[in-house]
């Protein structure tokens, strides 16, 4: 190719410009709808949205819509109604009241933030936010355990209480980490689901543990 | 077919010095023009603004470069520095290889004289931090630690973590100072994998409560890690003194972080001799007993039994 050996970009011009075509907007109409849609629809729809999304956590089968429209609605409501209700533990000084619900949001966001990381390091293919949508929603069953253990307390606290509480609590965590472990250690190399179910386990036991060792003051 | 790649470099228009002397251009124009306007004295006022349009003009283009050039040079360093896969060959391990490695951190190596193999794997270490952090916290929990000025897990995660990072660097730092041959990483990874003894005598003696059980396992558990740890270091140094500075300063902080992890976090033997002696004796005053005390309370309670069952 003799006529190719000289072609070289000349340094003085910069090189520029867009490589995309640019794709034809959107009818006016549908601009229109979504932005003029009465506010209940909107709210409908993403409330149904997160509605489904708790189904398929409380009954973990292989589907994938959980992971194609993430959305952090679901796990930011669980954290602050979990966080609300660990409020107000023991503690001998005032004090102590206001950390945990800071405690339990930090915990929670950055636990999972952990996890993805560890995920994505190990080799995984799932994203970011994909993976964080699925840590939130998966902490459903505590705060179904968290409920569960504020009206068992209600009765009374004793040791039949307490074992009631402890099998709750247990049994939640069990489904927790079977959920998302159903939903992330697709995403990872066969022969390294270990490796990433085990920090999952550790998150959701630290949560389990701050909820069986809640006692009302 | 040949492609010639030598003139593809993109640093047309992407660096500082194309940048300053294309600046540099534009205001010898500037100057040039405003030379020419004040020489011209009373000019029109159109010529005058036109003059004056195009140096702003010219101003906001070199403005606009100078922008364009940072924001490239800004995304660049981005992609470069922040990027996540930079730790990525760090978590490249298999599950046999950790299990095999945990184990391994309990077993003194005996062959000293050449220097030993220490993977520098930063998922086993990272593992073992959080899981000492999630012990921490149950310790805590159990004995009731009250923590003023702060949280629970704020304490746990500080301790633990800085205990990995802080104690590595220093460890690094005294490593540099006696010509040991070890990387950052390496180290990381040996402190961490030495975590893990500490991290089986917290989770037996926090549901077991005899000090003496906790100073066995004190002394052997820990005491084997701190021996694998030491044996590795020393067989990557030279000198005798050099040795005994690194292998002591890390048995002494690795024993005693197991010490301080015991005894700061868990007060549960403490408050059940407090149940004991009533609420007025100060909890550590256990040489001197007020047996009076003692014996009117047990008096008191077995005169109340006598009195229920009869």
């Amino acid at each position: 190719f003799p006529g190719l050996a000289d072609v070289s970009i000349p340094q003085d011009i910069p090189v520029e410009g867009e490589i995309t075509v640019p794709v034809g907007s959107h009818s006016p109409d549908e601009d229109y709808s979504t932005l003029d849609e009465p506010v209940k629809d909107t709210i409908m729809r993403d409330l149904k949205a997160v509605g489904k999304k708790f189904v398929h956590v409380m009954y973990p089968r292989k589907s994938s819509a959980l992971l194609r429209d993430w959305d952090l609605w679901g796990p930011l409501v669980l954290c602050v109604s979990l966080a609300l209700m660990l409020q107000g533990g023991s503690a001998d000084s005032k004090d102590d009241g206001g950390p945990q619900f800071a405690e339990v949001f930090v915990i929670i966001w950055f636990g999972a933030v952990v996890i993805t990381l560890n995920s994505k390091l190990l080799g995984g293919t799932i994203s970011f936010f994909q993976s964080l949508c699925v840590l939130g929603y998966c902490v459903l069953p505590l705060t179904v355990a968290m409920l569960v253990c504020r009206l068992v307390l209600l009765a009374g606290m004793g040791t039949i209480s307490f074992i009631i509480r402890l099998i709750v609590v247990g049994a939640m965590f069990a489904w927790s980490t079977l959920a998302s472990t159903a939903f992330l250690a697709d995403s990872q190399p066969p022969n390294r689901k270990a490796l990433v179910v085990y920090p999952i386990f550790l998150f959701y036991f630290v949560i389990s543990w701050m909820i069986l060792t809640f006692t009302p003051q | 077919a040949v492609i010639d790649m030598e003139n593809m470099d993109d640093t047309s228009g992407s660096s500082f010095e194309d940048m300053g002397e294309m600046h540099q251009r534009m205001k010898e124009e500037e100057e040039e023009e405003a030379e020419g306007e004040a020489g011209a004295g009373e000019e029109e006022d159109g010529e005058f603004l036109g003059m004056k349009g195009l140096r702003g003009q010219l101003g906001r283009q070199v403005a606009d470069q100078m922008w364009q050039v940072g924001k490239r040079q800004a995304s660049r360093a981005f992609s470069l520095y922040a990027n996540i896969d930079i730790l990525r060959p760090y978590f490249d391990v298999e599950p046999v290889q950790v299990r095999a490695r945990l184990l391994e951190s309990m077993i003194p190596v005996k062959m000293i004289n050449f220097p030993q193999k220490i993977a520098g794997e930063l998922y086993g270490p990272l593992m073992l931090v959080f899981t000492l952090v999630a012990i921490l916290l149950h310790g805590m929990k159990t004995s009731d630690t009250i923590i003023r000025e702060g949280t629970l897990m704020g304490t746990a995660i500080g301790t633990c973590f800085g205990y990995w990072l802080g104690v590595s660097s220093f460890m690094y730092f005294l490593a540099y100072l006696c010509n040991a041959q070890i990387t950052m990483v390496q180290m990381l990874s040996l402190l961490g994998y030495g975590l893990f003894g500490h991290c089986i005598t917290l989770f037996v003696t926090y549901n077991i409560h005899f000090h003496s059980l906790f100073y066995i396992f004190w002394l052997v558990v820990g005491g084997l890690s701190t021996l694998r740890m030491v044996a590795v270091l020393v067989s990557r140094t030279v000198g005798h003194t050099q040795r005994l500075i690194l292998c002591g300063t890390l048995a002494a902080l690795h024993m005693l972080f197991l010490l301080y992890l015991h005894f700061a976090y868990h007060k549960v033997v403490e408050g059940i001799l407090d149940t004991l002696e009533g609420p007025n004796m100060p909890p550590f005053q256990r040489v001197a007993r007020d047996i009076p005390v003692v014996s009117n309370a047990v008096l008191n309670t077995t005169a109340k039994a006598i009195a229920l069952t009869l």
